[in-house]
């Protein structure tokens, strides 16, 4: 007992400094971001509509989910599809246009950087794609194409089910030039000079073979971070498709599993069922994140 | 500068002295690769930037030129008329106008100094002190850089109201500060300071107060800024949420959204003015952005992932 005891006073008075000064941020981080993840999927498994304490129900909510609930394959379907187009989409664009940027001179360099950062920093500024795709003559986008005699009548990017998704992606890719952009310009930036030198020497031909060989290889660490920041940006795009094609959005062609966990949770109270579609929409995201991270870090 | 020394690799060694040559640093760029990639930075700058034109652009024109055929980028009697409706609409509510931009600063500036503070505390053991703990701790730091906040907002909503948080200022500031996306820049950043530096002042007598605030912060500089602008980017423009219902508490783009409506109960009739409160609140970001950019770019160089 007193042996442990100066174990633990010793160990204490070791390490108190470095604990005391992670205590504030570690309290706050379980609190709002890992505690939640856990409430949500204990609150998976019963039935819980706020008022009432929650009831145990086991799977329920993931059978009627998975089997039963109509809206499920298409909000899961709608969700892999931006995702997979977006997510890459976004991650090579950034990493295209960083390499692009980073052949031309500083001042051009900053100007663009900030252009293309802008949608990004701007908030709510994605909303100008209302006004844009807006389904009449006097929608921007319907307006150039008819003044040009590409089309003859309106599109409706807004609710045509065939554009909506299309018209969805474009916005998207538009808001992608985030936090994983700006790490690969500081990459492209970094890569040390001498070792181009060194691939000139060694027969290196073209700047394809040169960003292929050299670049990219010692980029990995900043293309981690960017698929990271892509992913996870592929996935959180349901409040820009709420604020620009309305909840639902007609048709359902762009309802995604986080307008499914609002469905659920913000206007039918049902917390349980709501929670079992976020800890699906999590493993999805968990799962996809830990296999590109398994393919970049095993690329060589 | 400091994080480039790692990467040559070992077999190049002998080639270095070739330096000597002053040989230039790019092989063969072809003309057509070089125009080929110009042209494609051209359509795509043209194509970021035509709706944030249109933004600026449709918050000068009068309301005669918003709902033209064919569309002009271009307002042809440029006028300040939506700004000036934009602050008349809004002192017409019940709550003062002031008191949403004052609602909106005190959250964004109390959120971000708060960030800023407690990331770089926690960062600093994480970078720099080996402790019980650690890697587990920024293990899952790095996990929650993976999933975004749509699938906690239930659970977030409970957690607020036992805390008795909903419809105070902290439920929108308290989260902000345990951000782990600046948390993880910050430590990232804080692993490049030298060793060296940390212990000389450590054998001079200098305990872990002395070294952080002395040492280790004004170092960081940098990473100050780029937890400021990510901040600030993520605070400032916070709208309607699950946690504010008291019109007092709100925050400046609730007001805004009030007056232009959101989604499909766009006020189309308001077009000017709502193009002039994004052109408002995207002022202080884009301000911090253009000030700060080659530091925050130097902050990212060391954002990398190892495996």
């Amino acid at each position: 007992m007193n042996k442990k005891k100066n174990g633990f006073s010793a160990f204490w008075y070791r390490y108190k400094a470095d604990y005391l000064y992670i205590l504030p941020f570690m309290l706050i981080f379980f609190t709002f971001t890992v505690l939640p993840v856990f409430i949500s999927i204990v609150l998976s498994f019963t039935r819980f509509d706020i008022v009432q304490s929650p009831t145990f129900i086991g799977f329920r909510n993931y059978f009627r989910l998975f089997l039963d609930d109509s809206l499920f394959p298409i909000a899961l379907k709608n969700t892999l599809l931006i995702a997979l187009i977006t997510g890459p989409g976004g991650f090579f664009l950034s990493l295209l246009l960083a390499w692009v940027l980073n052949e031309i001179g500083n001042k051009t360099r900053a100007a663009l950087t900030l252009l293309f950062y802008s949608p990004v920093i701007s908030g709510g500024a994605y909303s100008i794609w209302a006004i844009i795709y807006s389904g009449d003559t006097y929608g921007f986008l319907n307006g150039i194409l008819m003044n040009l005699g590409i089309t003859y009548k309106p599109i409706q990017w807004l609710t045509d089910s065939d554009y909506m998704l299309g018209s969805a992606i474009i916005v998207m890719l538009w808001m992608s030039f985030g936090a994983g952009f700006l790490s690969f310009i500081a990459g492209f930036k970094n890569v040390d000079a001498r070792m181009y030198e060194a691939a000139a020497i060694d027969g290196i031909k073209n700047r394809y073979q040169e960003m292929w060989y050299i670049t990219l290889p010692s980029m990995r660490p900043q293309l981690m971070f960017g698929a990271v920041m892509s992913i996870t940006g592929a996935f959180g795009t349901g409040a820009v498709i709420t604020a620009i094609y309305g909840f639902p959005s007609t048709n359902y062609s762009l309802y995604t599993m986080v307008h499914l966990l609002q469905d659920y949770g913000n206007v039918r109270y049902e917390m349980g069922y709501a929670s079992a579609v976020a800890t699906v929409l999590f493993l999805i995201m968990m799962g996809i994140n830990m296999i590109v991270q398994k393919l970049l870090a095993g690329k060589d | 500068m400091t994080a480039s020394d790692f990467t040559i690799k070992n077999r190049h060694k002998h080639r270095i002295t070739f330096r000597g040559l002053n040989r230039s640093k790019k092989v063969n760029r072809s003309k057509t690769g070089t125009a080929a990639l110009t042209v494609l930075l051209l359509l795509f700058s043209i194509f970021m930037a035509i709706p944030m034109l249109l933004i600026i652009s449709n918050s000068f024109k009068p309301q005669d030129e918003l709902f033209v055929f064919p569309p002009q980028l271009f307002p042809t009697n440029p006028t300040f008329g939506n700004y000036r409706d934009m602050f008349i609409v809004m002192s017409t509510s019940n709550v003062p106008f002031l008191r949403y931009v004052f609602n909106s600063f005190l959250v964004t500036g109390v959120g971000t100094a708060g960030h800023i503070i407690i990331s770089s505390m926690c960062a600093y053991p994480l970078a720099k002190k080996k402790f019980p703990g650690k890697n587990f701790l920024f293990t899952l730091v790095v996990f929650s850089l993976m999933f975004n906040a749509d699938v906690t907002a239930i659970p977030n909503y409970l957690v607020m109201s036992k805390l008795h948080l909903v419809d105070t200022y902290a439920a929108l500031i308290i989260p902000a500060f345990g951000m782990s996306l600046g948390l993880y820049l910050m430590k990232q950043f804080m692993e490049q300071i030298p060793d060296s530096l940390l212990e000389a002042a450590r054998i001079d007598g200098a305990n872990q107060n002395v070294i952080f605030w002395r040492i280790v912060m004004p170092n960081v500089k940098p990473a100050w800024l780029t937890l400021l602008l990510l901040s600030v980017q993520s605070l400032w423009p916070i709208g309607n949420n699950n946690f504010i219902y008291k019109e007092e508490l709100k925050t400046l783009p609730c007001a805004l959204n009030q007056i232009t409506g959101s989604g499909t109960t766009v006020n189309i009739a308001r077009a000017g003015i709502g193009a002039a409160v994004a052109v408002f609140m995207m002022i202080i970001p884009i301000l911090i952005f253009v000030f700060s950019q080659s530091n925050i770019i130097e902050t990212m160089s060391s954002s990398g992932m190892k495996d």
